[in-house]
């Protein structure tokens, strides 16, 4: 495999605040290659956006890397001086936020966001950044370009106002973009637009893609890879095609469980029983150990590694490699066949859904 | 996206897991701990506003002398300094005005004077303000249109302003009586009339939101008439914001008051407040009395800086969004 | 945005009917005008007489007219106490107190907008903790306090600058400036602190406040995502969305700027309209009061409509609305 774009190895954010400190992010590892869209799912508060603050560098105090490393293509940015992160943020690696209406300056036009930030990042003039902008408003589908770029944010629809999000994110052809959220606060016959948007410019260009979202649709169509997250650990990563289908981790397949499908179209939507721990409680072990219905004595004290199947064979790990990885002591137990065991998970979430 | 619909895996727990009673107290404790520095401020003026309320309502009792009392002043002693400054005499510990009034005595019964002043006065605010804005929030329409218009321009005017104008014409209305008879109603109803607006506003702002809950629909299907909606139903519901207004516009009051009397349409030098002492002390800063204006002056400072300190506290409390 | 303007004008002029119904009532609220005028031995039918010259037997609402036609033409009558026309006395005395307000607004506008940011931005920092303390003091003193301690401190402790007055004026025409000799510069530094102070302390926290809940919203965060320089988020995007809120607070303060020049006008015995109306009030000398309360209006009136326009300037979204409307 050639070098990926990003790679975040073993990464850790602390939270210090009084009455402790909260680690937000627990030896969180993985790899995104060039042109690879690599969904991040997990409910509120596993710690999506934050691994998307933290590789750009935005984590705010009280908030801080604690350790880990955040690597663009091969070179260590997590440490890098203010000044030079920020010559990094906007530039190699672009951001799009959740929601578009706030997301943008309302007493600056739409232009003046564009040209400011193009001329940042490029050594360009005032008429030739304004004429990049308007190729990229074209480029992002907005009508009439050459008259919209001196309009107002607020005289753009959510959905239009989140393909200019994407204009100024990708206005200095970033390397990687990072998405959290970016269809969520838009409506459902818009969210599709945005998306099919993200990925082809993204495939055009070979930029790679941080997608953070907790719709799993949006992961099954979008994504090359998915990465589930859990309690600000990384619990199952590999293909997309893989992890929906044949998840391992029974969290994640309690969660794929929950997709309906046509088959198994229902009224009700299903639940996984309980709730992710809070920061300031996360239990000893596997942090889904609560909730798991296949808890053994080592799920409670000892913490499950990120690891791909044969790599549990030969005791090696490099966690985030291109295989399906996934922390689980179930699959270091002898004599069960957790795979089996975990797939039934599965069918029996998707059949409870439907029965009910 | 045509055949998988999303759904956000589980839902935000309604109540998160019991904690431990012991750990939720030390949660509490560990708050309160790191906030010290906040709420030592809070303390202290706390204990400042009660002692100096306590000290103004009984005056009568610490104070050594009634100043209020001709028979007891005497125009030999006017004049001395504080008890320790040089010249200065055992029986005045913060020494003498212009005729002969114990200073600590005169602040005391000023501060008394001052306080129930203020607080009448925000009394009536308070009621007029939350009478007005019960009507027009739950009336609405024309009365709504007409009270908030009349807020509006009252607005346009600051309260210093408007007592001063009322102050003018109550004062014209009772020509016949003297300063020491009306002074007392003028202020009072000055500073009622000014101050009402702000809590108008509120109660108004609420009652517009509670008036379209379904206890009120429910009490009006009852056919409880409106005046008992609004006192029952509505009044209990949207009062809690008033509280902290309340704080923060006493030490206004205070405040006009004090201007008021300073500016020598406020109480008569018979009956200081403590905008009156100041008013008297100014004129003999030139000639070095400084003590006359310092106390007094520092009194009015200490407890509005203190009582505005109870406000800002009170209003963070109130709101833990404002943090 | 012209529709807007007539709008905001018809109001403004709504605005000044009710506040010149106010400053008529005074005159009918407190008795006989007659009785101002004349002696007590003066015989009944001359009372009368004057009554009938004064247009006192007309129905109210025509000397409401005559008095409202009267006033747009800053005719207000003769003062009770100085027997001589209020426009004349005010007149006179509307230099000093406009340039005190002026002073005052800019120190508070020049202080306070960059002492605001500065505590925005560094929060926790020990200037801002001086800054901050500052304020609080400032908020809850009252002006005449402040008045008395400065001048406490630096005219009859330092003797640096005077304690009363306005120094030495040069008259321009109709005004009269103190700001071309350096006693009427000095004796302005006092009366304006003083004035200024308060507001000063009010604007910073009010930018404080604004700048704090600029920085973390969404915008903010989406700028330092882009990458742009500190200084092009915080002083270009933070502050200009700050300025919006504080542009009309700052227009609302006018007002209570010019009823604390009163107080001010009145410990430095500086010579403007504030103290004429305290004058006024002490002796119920009902035109001038009458008079200084429409002309304050006029003047908040005025602002307002200035900073309704600025504000239509800085925000394309009320500009929008506006045309719509």
């Amino acid at each position: 495999m050639t070098e990926p774009v990003l790679s975040v190895r073993d990464l850790c954010v602390e939270f210090v605040t009084r009455r402790g400190v909260l680690r937000a992010l627990d030896r969180v590892s993985f790899d995104i290659g060039k042109g690879e869209v690599l969904g991040v799912v997990g409910e509120s508060g596993a710690g999506k956006s934050v691994t998307g603050s933290a590789v750009i560098g935005l984590i705010e105090p009280p908030g801080r890397i604690a350790s880990g490393e955040v690597l663009l293509k091969g070179e260590r940015i997590d440490n890098l001086s203010p000044e030079r992160l920020r010559h990094i943020r906007g530039k190699r690696i672009g951001m799009v936020f959740q929601d578009p209406l706030t997301s943008l300056n309302p007493l600056y036009r739409v232009g003046e966001q564009l040209v400011q930030t193009i001329r940042t990042h490029l050594p360009l003039n005032a008429a030739q950044a304004r004429e990049r902008a308007i190729e990229l408003l074209a480029e992002v589908g907005i009508p009439a370009p050459e008259r919209r770029i001196d309009g107002y944010p607020h005289e753009f629809s959510g959905g239009m106002r989140q393909r200019v999000v994407l204009a100024l994110a990708l206005c200095a052809e970033p390397e990687l973009v990072i998405a959290d959220e970016p269809t969520t606060a838009l409506d459902v016959s818009v969210q599709a637009q945005i998306i099919t948007l993200l990925k082809r410019i993204c495939r055009e260009r070979g930029t790679a893609v941080m997608l953070i979202t907790h719709d799993m649709g949006v992961i099954a169509e979008t994504a090359d890879r998915v990465a589930v997250m859990y309690a600000g650990r990384v619990a199952e990563i590999g293909p997309v095609r893989d992890v929906v289908s044949r998840p391992f981790h029974p969290y994640a397949a309690g969660l794929m469980g929950s997709i309906p499908t046509l088959e198994t179209a229902s009224e009700r939507l299903v639940q996984i029983p309980g709730s992710m721990p809070r920061l300031n409680a996360i239990p000893v072990g596997c942090a889904f150990n609560p909730r798991c219905p296949h808890t053994y004595a080592r799920c409670v004290v000892e913490r499950p590694e990120l690891l791909g199947r044969g790599e549990r064979a030969s005791g090696s790990h490099d966690g985030a490699g291109a295989g399906h990885a996934v922390a689980c002591h179930l699959y270091d137990e002898p004599g069960v066949d957790a795979e089996a065991l975990v797939q039934r998970d599965k069918v029996a979430a998707a059949a409870t859904g439907s029965a009910a | 996206m045509a055949d998988i619909m999303t759904t956000p895996p589980a839902p935000e727990p309604a109540a998160a897991k019991p904690s431990p009673p012991g750990r939720y107290a030390r949660f509490r404790d560990s708050d309160l701990l790191a906030s010290f520095l906040s709420s030592k401020l809070t303390m202290v003026s706390a204990f400042i506003s009660v002692a100096m309320i306590l000290g103004a309502l009984l005056a009568t009792w610490i104070a050594p002398t009634n100043p209020f009392d001709p028979a007891s002043v005497d125009l030999m002693n006017s004049l001395y300094p504080p008890r320790w400054v040089e010249g200065g005499d055992t029986r005045f510990l913060l020494g003498t005005d212009n005729q002969g009034r114990d200073l600590w005595s005169a602040i005391l019964y000023g501060m008394r004077v001052s306080l129930i002043i203020g607080i009448v006065g925000v009394i009536i605010a308070a009621t007029l303000g939350i009478g007005l804005g019960l009507l027009a929030g739950y009336l609405g329409g024309r009365v709504d249109a007409l009270i908030m218009r009349v807020a509006d321009i009252q607005l346009t005017f600051p309260a210093i302003l408007i007592a001063l104008v009322i102050d003018g014409v109550v004062r014209s209305v009772f020509q016949g009586l003297g300063r020491e008879q009306t002074a007392f109603s003028v202020l009072v109803i000055s500073i009622g009339l000014s101050f009402w607006v702000q809590y108008a506003r509120t109660i108004r702002g609420s009652t517009m939101v509670e008036k379209n809950k379904d206890y009120v629909h429910a009490a009006r299907l009852m056919g409880v008439p409106a005046w008992l909606i609004m006192i029952r139903h509505v009044l209990p519901n949207v009062i809690g914001p008033v509280l902290v207004i309340l704080t923060i516009n006493l030490a206004l009051a205070i405040i006009t008051e004090a201007t008021l009397s300073f500016l020598g349409v406020g109480l008569p030098p018979t009956q200081p407040s403590l905008g009156t002492l100041i008013r008297i002390g100014n004129d003999f800063l030139f000639s070095g009395e400084w003590w006359i204006v310092a106390f007094p002056g520092l009194t009015l400072a200490i407890f509005v800086l203190a009582v505005n300190l109870l406000g800002d506290w009170l209003r963070d409390a109130l709101n833990p969004k404002l943090r | 945005m012209l529709a807007f303007i007539l709008r905001r004008l018809f109001q403004s002029a709504l605005v000044l009917l009710c506040v010149g119904v106010i400053a008529f009532a005074l005159f009918r609220l407190v008795g006989d005008p007659v009785n101002q005028i004349v002696s007590i031995d003066t015989p009944f039918e001359q009372r009368q007489q004057i009554r009938k010259d004064l247009g006192l037997d007309d129905p109210s609402i025509v000397q409401f007219g005559r008095y409202l036609v009267k006033a747009a033409r800053f005719d207000f009558g003769i003062s009770y106490q100085f027997r001589q026309p209020v426009s004349t006395l005010i007149g006179e005395r509307m230099p000093a107190t406009l340039e005190l307000t002026f002073m005052a607004a800019l120190l508070s506008l020049v202080v306070g907008i960059p002492m605001g940011v500065y505590t925005a931005l560094r929060r926790g920092s020990f200037l801002s903790g001086v800054f901050m303390s500052v304020s609080l003091i400032g908020v809850s003193l009252p002006t005449f306090l402040i008045a008395i301690l400065l001048r406490w401190i630096f005219s009859v402790h330092l003797g640096w600058l005077p304690s009363f007055g306005r120094g030495q004026v040069v008259n321009l025409g109709w005004w009269s400036t103190g700001l071309l000799t350096v006693s009427g510069i000095k004796a302005l530094i006092l009366p304006a602190i003083t004035l200024g102070l308060f507001q000063m302390t009010l604007i910073m926290r009010l930018v404080r406040a604004e700048m704090l809940e600029v920085l973390r919203t969404d915008y903010i965060k989406f700028a330092r995502a882009r990458g742009l320089s500190d200084r092009a988020i915080h002083f270009g995007h933070a502050l200009k969305n700050t300025l919006v809120p504080v542009i009309t607070i700052a227009g609302l303060q006018l007002g209570s700027i010019i009823a604390f020049a009163l107080i001010t006008e009145y410990v430095f015995q500086w010579p403007g309209m504030g103290a004429l109306f305290l004058g006024a009030v002490q002796n119920v000398d009902i035109p001038v009061m009458a008079a200084y309360l429409l002309l304050v209006s006029f003047i908040f009136v005025v602002v307002n409509l200035v900073v309704d326009i600025l504000y239509a300037v800085v925000d394309p979204r009320l500009r929008a609305n506006m045309q719509a409307a």
